[in-house]
């Protein structure tokens, strides 16, 4: 690219970026302290200004904070039209335009797309609309909820123990509230952290009072003569009362709009490359259309360059800033995003943190501390090196294990730690489900093939 | 004044608790909860919970050059 377009790009261009969030908010800031003076307009469906999402489902409910209160800090003042209420409908990749649902569109020279994931929904619609039914993405769902849970509902029953669903269950125990939750795998949290992690979270809910149902799905949602949601019908065929329901059934990425603009854009998310430029549907990598976060899958040369999809708070900042100086700098000066995976959840007054891709581990050691006591370090494995991390109220070990990922070490981890315990001499099994069960997140997908594995036959194009 | 914490930062010294408990608190040993909306009566203990964090997870806007500070944006200045 000539360098000269890229200085003209940096004064007078025109970016857009569609998703007003965490991502779209740290990339505008990312594009002014770099020095982008040209115009630079945010396009967002919520009618709100950038907010944060993990209170929503922590110290929103436990009263600490408002969930219409969440909006995030500036960092520096960006300067930006604002384009709020309305989503972009379409792309035009050949004429760089954004159409909007109002029948607006908007030019760009760059492009960035920040349109993340959305909440699966319950999946029969008559249900979902019962009255007591809820999704938590959105503050406005938080809003909604919290209400409902401060009138007292007698029980309270969550689809799905992912990590927002745990959190959920946490904070109405915290209200003294009745809680059932049911899960389709074996425990909680199987998914992205494995069984022997999941046994520990399953021990947690009981032991708080949770009535925790596993390897069970729910069949249907039962509603009274007035619409609102009365019972919670299971696989095995029990019934449980309850007058709220929270599906936390994970997450569906926002690329419908995209249809049809010759992006490769699906339920997958948006493809791109380590330098955040979107591919088309040929597999070929666009110059000016950018991704970050919740809906970006990037290659990780960390991970055997797996496609990794990360819905992560962490993610969705770092990208957004490598995003935004790849946007506006010359070819030689762009860099890859390779930040390390890494997540924290709070559950029960225990802090959970990870670092890495527990998925593609599969094998664990418990390194520090004891599984029994809620209090330890478990480090995964893959072939021979450290993979991911995980503590539970024993964070400050984190940053230790992420640069042993770093840099490949070995694994099973040999060198002696303080407070290791006999049950973490040897690895054992990390009992992750089978990867095509769903699951629930924020959590990682691998969506790359590995090279041992012969999947697909491939027939060469012909001219 | 808005307020986020990076929390796979954050470390839970609990410093931050400990000079502006209105704003933060920790809930059980290691995790942090935080107000992300602060009242303007804790304007000065929030700058030195931003200044005193010991691995610098707290971003803060509407403190106007108090320490440790990262943005001077009023609220909400540039929205609409
Ligand atoms: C309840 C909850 C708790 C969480 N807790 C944690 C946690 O503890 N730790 C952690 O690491 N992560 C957590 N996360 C995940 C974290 O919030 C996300 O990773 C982060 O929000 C991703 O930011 P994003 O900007 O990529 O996407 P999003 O925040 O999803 O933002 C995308 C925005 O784009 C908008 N949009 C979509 N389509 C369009 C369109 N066509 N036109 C215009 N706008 C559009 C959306 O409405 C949304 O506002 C949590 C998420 C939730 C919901
Ligand atoms: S002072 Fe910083 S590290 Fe300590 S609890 Fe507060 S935010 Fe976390």
């Amino acid at each position: 690219m000539p360098a000269d377009h890229v200085e003209w790009i940096r004064r007078e261009g025109r970016i857009v970026i569609v998703g007003a969030s965490l991502a779209g908010l740290r990339a505008a800031e990312t594009l002014r302290a770099e020095g982008f003076t040209g115009e630079l307009t945010l396009i967002g469906d919520e009618p709100y200004e950038p907010y944060d999402r993990p209170p929503l489902s922590k110290a929103a409910l436990l009263g600490m904070a408002s969930p219409r209160h969440t909006e995030l800090p500036h960092r520096r003042e960006i300067d930006a039209k604002w384009r709020l209420g309305v989503p972009a409908s379409g792309l035009d990749l050949s004429a760089k335009r954004v159409r909007l649902a109002d029948g607006d569109e908007v030019e760009y020279d760059r492009l960035l797309i920040a349109t993340g994931v959305r909440a699966r929904p319950w999946p029969k619609e008559a249900e979902a609309r019962l009255d007591g039914v809820f999704l938590l993405r959105t503050r406005d769902d938080a809003t909604r909820l919290l209400q409902k849970l401060k009138a007292g509902p007698r029980r309270v029953f969550i689809i799905g123990a992912g990590f927002a669903g745990c959190e959920v269950a946490s904070a109405c125990r915290e209200m003294g509230l009745q809680v059932t939750m049911a899960e389709r795998a074996g425990a909680p949290l199987v998914g992205a952290l494995g069984g022997v992690i999941g046994a520990v979270a399953a021990d947690l809910q009981t032991e708080n009072g949770v009535d925790l149902r596993t390897r069970v799905t729910v069949t249907a949602l039962e509603g009274d003569t007035s619409g609102r949601v009365r019972a919670v019908h299971l696989s095995d065929e029990s019934v449980v009362e309850a007058d709220v329901v929270v599906v936390s059934l994970g997450s569906l990425r926002n690329t419908e709009w995209l249809t049809g603009s010759g992006l490769g854009a699906g339920p997958r998310g948006i493809a791109c490359d380590a330098g955040c430029r979107a591919f088309d549907f040929r597999g070929i990598v666009t110059d000016d259309v950018f991704v970050a976060g919740d809906v970006a899958r990037s290659p990780h040369a960390l991970f055997g360059y797996q496609f990794l999809s990360l819905e992560h708070w962490g993610n969705a900042v770092a990208q957004a800033e490598t995003a935004a100086h790849n946007m506006i700098c010359r070819g030689a000066d762009r860099r890859p995003h390779l930040w390390t995976p890494a997540f924290w959840s709070s559950q029960f007054r225990v802090n959970i943190k990870s670092v890495g891709v527990p998925p593609m581990g599969d094998q664990i050691m418990i390194t520090q501390g004891s599984l029994a006591e809620r209090r330890f370090v478990g480090v995964y494995g893959y072939q021979g090196r450290v993979i991911a991390a995980v503590s539970f109220d024993n964070n400050r070990w984190l940053e230790f294990y992420r640069r042993q990922i770093e840099r490949g070490a070995p694994f099973p981890v040999e060198f002696p730690t303080m407070d290791r315990r006999p049950e973490g001499r040897q690895p054992v099994p990390a009992d992750f489900p089978d990867p095509s069960l769903p699951t629930h997140g924020p959590t990682v997908t691998l969506s790359g093939y590995s090279p041992a594995d012969q999947q697909l036959v491939f027939t060469p194009a012909r001219h | 004044m808005r307020l986020v914490v990076d929390l796979n930062k954050c470390q839970g010294y609990a410093q931050c608790a400990f000079l502006a408990p209105d704003v933060f608190a920790m809930h059980g040993e290691e995790s942090l909860i935080y107000n992300p909306r602060a009242d303007e009566e804790q304007r000065e203990r929030l700058a030195r919970a931003v200044a005193a964090c010991p691995v610098q997870a707290i971003t803060a806007d509407g403190l106007d050059g108090m320490g440790g500070s990262t943005a001077s944006a009023p609220e909400a200045s540039d929205a609409r």
